[in-house]
Order: structure tokens, then sequence, then C-alpha cells
């Protein structure tokens, strides 16, 4: 039973839920109080210990039902020798029906315990023969998919294929017709293996799988990403938001000790003639981030930016306020409509808007001084993305020099590489002299660094 | 034999708690059965007022147990929720005891031995008599053990939740003067949470995790029959239907249990056998409680009334 437990907890953590030892050990007192007979109860007792929030709770759920919907490898024979199978063939056989035509045909003595198991067909005795001796060849331990043919062989061989290929051999000569079924059996029979390992795989390997997946992705650029694994990358987005609010959303404390302020303590002691019974001490100011953003949502920066703007706006437990502001052509504030829109509309609407013109760097920031100027303060911290291609138009960096004389920095993030920053028409260089910071960003884990770095420069 | 226990027993937990008028779903009773037998406290979730804190009550009231809550909020802090020096008497009583002080402090010839004599007296006023106990505090001194209500945890701050990790894991707290205090008899614990922030994973880890959502429609039918009696069946039926079927809106705050037993309770008092188009329309700012709300649902209610009563046919 422990053992099954264990092979549980595994899966758990295979499908995405957090498992930590002392979980585990809650969980084990509670079924040792609930008790296993009642599997309702069960799946209730382990929701309650092990899950942790809402959405860990219904992958838990599928993971259990999964788990349970597999016969259970028999513990009672840890070496899952091939004659133990024999023995599984009689206990089983009586409560079993008999399967079809085959019982008719008594399999010959002198055979192997699996080619006698297999020409009666019985079903039940091959599953769990298949059971204990993919425990045997350790299928929990299963990671890739790539594993699968090794993992396989390993359970057939547990199972008695040598002995079963001899005794073909053997029939070939003796008795051919029967040879042809039991190689039909054995056909059946690696068909059936191959089904157990695709399911071990998918209750344990999915955690592997997706962390590879996950590692993959961040390091795919972004603007190259193919539309079905758009929706992934706004889920790692996501996680990457969560991140960096876990991260950077604590109180900040202030300084409390350190130099005394001396103006305040003499005020605050008035009242008892200037002896400085409290004392205020100095402490330093901390500003909430504010971000200006502006994006570039003309072609293949339009991918990148949508992104950009999904993690600024996940970010509300550490940045204050944001204003965002979108242009190809010319240049509008897309705050409100990111506000109140889910991800996927607000980025329609804004496309629809301004999206995929030919970019014209100089108009949209006249567009920015004319209108938004005002939102920028001495704390304001401006980012632009954008590739700085602006169709050989004039770039005017003078308005660029005067935003960043009036935001507390600049920062560019660039989709392309470095290399081709000052090649064709790109102005990047004329642009970049007016920048605090200008990095590449072209994918999901140059974003988190690049906004990462940002929002540290205000704790 | 143990698990023919278990099941009966998680019925008796489900019964005990019907007989205070809560109506548990056996997840619950499950939860509750199993905080008490590994002695854990529990965690709930869920929208506001699907009875939440009502557990805490019903659990209190079916035990005989007191009940102890805390009320948490962005500020609480330990002065407020564990103990506190009763500053006043201290100072009271060390004025009172000036002469004696200085009878006791009189015998000794030099410095060093007042001082010796002066520290077996000091700690006389950080002593249990000084102590002013907080809910926590409380909780951990109660004989026959109590039900500890710390509600809505999310709304303190994270700190506080450190402060807890103690209470929850080891039922007992250290008071630097006095030591450690250790609960005579472990309480049960329930915590209620919005979901307004996450919680940390140390505190969640210690919790048995219970999220209570909107119950089915059968399961509310008997709740709203175990709160408002006086209702008639096909009534409750449909009204039931009906706020499911508003569950299903695009709403702001969709109306939770509370609002159907409150519901309920005006559909009796203004004397209503059927639901009809006139008295949902009159009685909506019942269930509903923002304006946009109620406007969202005005154009629907002929049709959600038509379904309630359809599905009436068929359930």
């Amino acid at each position: 039973m422990r053992e099954n437990l264990h092979r549980f907890f595994r899966a758990a953590r295979g499908a995405g839920v957090h498992v930590s030892p002392a979980e585990s050990i809650d969980a084990m007192r509670a079924v040792a109080q609930v008790g296993l007979t009642d599997r309702a109860i069960l799946r209730d007792a382990l929701l309650l210990t092990l899950a942790k929030s809402q959405d860990e709770k219904l992958a838990l759920g599928d993971c259990f039902d999964l788990f349970f919907s597999q016969p259970e490898p028999r513990q009672d024979q840890p070496g899952a020798e091939n004659d133990d199978g024999a023995s599984d063939n009689s206990d089983q056989s009586s409560s079993s029906s008999p399967a079809g035509e085959a019982g008719e045909g008594q399999p010959p003595e002198g055979l192997g315990p699996l080619a006698q198991m297999l020409l009666s067909q019985d079903r039940n005795a091959i599953s769990a023969a298949i059971a204990s001796a993919s425990g045997a060849a350790s299928l929990s331990d299963i990671r890739y998919s790539t594993q699968r043919g090794i993992v396989s062989s390993r359970i057939l061989d547990a199972m008695g294929l040598q002995r079963l290929r001899d005794d073909l051999d053997e029939l070939t000569t003796t008795n051919p017709s029967l040879a042809e079924r039991l190689r039909g059996a054995l056909d059946a029979l690696r068909e059936a293996v191959r089904d157990t390992v695709s399911q071990g795989l998918a209750l344990y390997a999915r955690e592997e799988a997706e962390n590879l997946r996950n590692e993959i992705l961040r390091n795919a650029p972004l603007a190259r990403i193919e539309r079905r694994q758009v929706a992934e990358m706004r889920a790692l987005i996501r996680q990457i938001a969560r991140r960096l609010r876990e991260r950077y959303s604590k109180p900040r404390k202030r300084q409390r000790r350190g130099h005394l302020d001396v103006r305040r303590t003499l005020r605050r002691n008035a009242a008892w003639g200037g002896i400085p019974f409290l004392t205020a001490w100095k402490r330093k100011h901390r500003d909430r981030p504010r971000i200006v953003a502006i994006c570039d949502v003309s072609g293949s920066v339009a991918q990148v930016s949508d992104f950009f703007l999904l993690l600024i706006h996940s970010l509300h437990e550490v940045v204050d306020d944001v204003h965002s502001f979108a242009f190809s052509s010319h240049l509008i504030e897309v705050s409100e409509i990111l506000e109140k829109k889910s991800p996927e509309e607000a980025m329609a609407e804004i496309m629809s808007k301004v999206g995929f013109g030919s970019s014209d760097y100089g108009s949209s920031l006249v567009d920015f001084e004319k209108d938004f100027m005002s939102t920028l303060t001495p704390q304001t911290t401006v980012i632009v993305l954008g590739d700085a291609r602006s169709n050989n138009l004039d770039p005017r960096a003078d308005i660029l020099r005067r935003i960043s004389e009036r935001s507390k920095r600049l920062v560019w993030l660039n989709p392309e590489g470095r290399l081709a920053w000052g090649f064709g028409d790109s102005e990047m260089p004329r642009y970049a002299t007016f920048c605090s910071v200008v990095r590449q960003c072209a994918t999901a884990q140059q974003l988190e660094r690049a906004v990462s770095d940002i929002v540290a420069t205000y704790q | 034999m143990a698990e023919q226990k278990a099941s009966t027993s998680i019925e008796a937990v489900e019964s005990g708690l019907a007989a205070q008028g809560y109506i548990a779903s056996r997840q619950i009773a499950t939860a509750v059965y199993l905080s008490q037998q590994i002695e854990k406290p529990i965690l709930v979730e869920g929208p506001a007022g699907v009875g939440k804190t009502e557990l805490a009550k019903a659990i209190a009231a079916w035990r005989g147990l007191k009940m102890i809550r805390l009320q948490c909020y962005e500020g609480l802090d330990e002065a407020k929720a564990l103990y506190e020096w009763k500053y006043a008497k201290q100072l009271l009583y060390t004025q009172i005891l000036k002469d004696k002080l200085g009878e006791v402090l009189g015998g000794a010839q030099t410095l060093h031995a007042a001082l010796e004599q002066l520290h077996d007296f000091g700690d006389v006023f950080f002593s249990k008599e000084f102590v002013e106990p907080r809910p926590l505090l409380q909780a951990l001194e109660q004989p026959g053990g109590c039900v500890l209500l710390i509600d809505e945890i999310d709304k303190s701050d994270a700190e506080f939740e450190s402060l807890l990790l103690e209470i929850l894991s080891d039922f007992q707290v250290t008071i630097p003067e006095l030591g450690t205090v250790s609960a005579i008899t472990p309480p049960t614990v329930i915590l209620t949470s919005n979901s307004e922030r996450d919680l940390g994973d140390a505190l969640k880890r210690r919790c048995l995790h219970l999220h209570i959502g909107f119950p089915e429609q059968r399961l509310e039918e008997r709740i709203v029959e175990s709160r408002v009696p006086s209702i008639s069946q096909t009534l409750r039926r449909q009204m039931v239907g009906f706020i499911h079927e508003i569950r299903s809106l695009d709403l702001k705050k969709l109306p939770s249990v509370s609002e159907t037993i409150d519901w309920a309770r005006v559909l009796v008092l203004l004397q209503a056998t059927e639901l009809d188009t006139e008295i949902v329309k009159d009685t909506l700012n019942v269930l509903l409680k923002y304006e946009a709300d109620i406007e969202a649902a005005h154009p629907q209610i002929t049709t959600f009334i038509a379904k309630a009563a359809r599905s009436n046919v068929f359930g």
C-alpha cells in the first residue's frame, strides 16, 4: 500500500502538484485514518492534504482518476520472475470468464509460462503480469518519450520473452499452426505493453516534459513563435509575472536606523523642553515603479510587444502605474484597452487601431510629445520596445532626448540582435545615445531579465 | 474495521453539523473529520458568503466548545493577536509597592546586595499576572479545547502569517520573558481566506486545504430548507434554480449562499407562493449588490424563471 501511495505522489508531482515530504507524511496519516475502501473518501482526503490551491485540486483529481484507472501492479511478487505469471494464471482463471475460442485447444505441455498464458488468452493474468513486470522495469522512473523503447523491451524481458522465443522456434518445427497463433498473441502483447508504457509516460513524465518544453520556449525568439505556441507562451509569461510579483511585491521595510533626523526629533520632543525622549530617524523614500511603455506594434515586433505588454500589465502588485502606448505609423494610448479586456481581445483591438503599418518612429514620437509628455515624471521609467527601423524617415532623436531628460531612466529593448543595429534603416545607434540602457530582448528569458532589472532599480 | 469506522464517522460529522443547521458536503465533512484525527488546521478558501465562517461556528456549537475569533486586518500585529503586557498595571503596582521596595532594599548593606535583591524581585513584574492574553493565547489556554477561527487571513500582512506558523504546527507560542506556552488541549483551528492575495507556502503546507465553492442545486435546496423552514417546496426549488441561472451570468459579484438565504427570507416575508417576474424584479437587490449587475440581470429574468420552472418539472 505504502508503495502505491509513493507512486501516486510521484505521479502527482508529474501533474504539477508540489508534494513535499512533509505533505506526503500528512497524506499518509490521513489515509491511515480514512482507509482505502471508499475511493471517493480517499480522493477527498488526498485532495485535502496534498493540493494547496484550486488549480492543484483539479490537476490532482485528474491524476487520481488516471492513476487508479490502471490495474495496480501486484506487490506480492517483487522479483516478477516469469514463473510468477504462471501461478497468477491459476489464481485468476477461476474468477475470470474464459476468453473465447482459445480455451478449447489446450496448450501442449513443455511450453514456457508466458507462452501458456498467451495461448490460454487469460486477460487478467496477462495484464497482471504486465503490471508486475513494469514494476520490475521501473516504469515509474520514465522521464522522456525517447525512453519508451527501452522500457518496453525491459518489460518484455522481465515477462520472459527469451523463453517465449525458444518456444516459438521449437513450435515452428513441431506445430506450425500453434506457432502462428502464438506469434499473433505476441504481437498483441507487444501492443499492450506499448500502451502501458505510454500511459506511464503520461502519468510520470509530465513534469519533466513540461520543464523541458518551457525551457525551450523560454529561449525561443518571441517574434518567430508559432501560432499554436502562443497560448503556451502566454501561460509562461504569466508564470514569469507571478515570479516577479513574488520577488518584488513584498512590503518594503524602510530604513529605520541610520541617521538621526535632528529636525523631526526636536520638533517631536518640544513638549519635554527638547529632551529627546522620542527619536526620529531619517528614512529612505522608495518609489513604486512608474512605467511608461512605448511599444512598436508594426510587423515583426508586434508579437514581442504583445508579450511585453501582457507581462507589464500583470505586475499590478509591483508596479503602481503603467501607461502603455502603441504605435506603428502613429501613436495611441492603450492602457485602458489592456486593463479592461482579456489579453487576446485587447491585442486584437490594438492591432486593428494601429497595428501592422510600416513604422514611423519620428511621427510617433511627435505624437507622444504633443499629447502625453505630461505623463512623465522624474520617477518614471520609460521603456521603448522596438527595432528602431524607421524606414529611412526622420528619426527625431531630439524628442527622445527630451523624454530622457524628463524621466528617471530610459530603457530601450530591441528584439533584434546587436549585430543588426545600425545596418540598413536601423536608427539604433542614434537613439542609443539618449538611453540609460539598451538591451536585446528577443526571448522570454531576456524579457524577464529586462523587466526584473527595471523593477529592481526601485527597490 | 478502522475503515468502516472512518466512513461512519464522516457521516456522524455531517449529521452533527446538520443538527446545527449547517448542511455540509462530503468534502467538508471529510476535512472536519481529518482535522480532528491528525490535528491539523483547516484553511478554507472560497468566494464570500458560502459559509466559511459559519462552518467554524457550527463546529463549535456541535461539539459544545467555545469559539474564539480573530478577525484579521491590515496592520494586525502580535500585540493584538497574541499577548500584550499590561503596562499600566505594571506601573501602578510599582508605584503602590514603592514603600515595600524601599523596605526590602533597605536591609541591604551594599549596592551589590541591593541589586541582587532587586533581581529576585524584578521577575515578578514579568509574570503571567501581567500578561493580557489576546485571542491566540486565549485559545491555547482553554482547558477543554476550543474552536479558533482566524478569519480572513488574506487581509493581514505577510509578516503576520509567519507569526501564526508556530501556533499552527505545534500549538504553542513563545513569549520571550515567560518561555513557551503550549496548548492544554489543542484547539480546532479554522482559517478562512477570500484569496485576496496568495498565502505563503509555509502556511499552506501546515493546513488542510478546503475549497468551498457554490453548492450544487440539491445541496443548496437542503441548506435553504434547514435555514428557512417556512418556505414551500415549489418556491424553494424555483428560487434555487433561478439563482443557479443567475450564477451563469458574468457578474461583478455572484450571489452566494448567504444571499440565497436572505432572499428566501424575503420571499417568505412577502408571502410569495411562486416566482414571477414582478416579485423578482422588486427583490433583485437582495441578490445582487451592484447596480451594474442588476442591470445586466434584468433582461434575463423572464427566461431564467421559465428555465427554473422547467428544471423543476423534470428535477
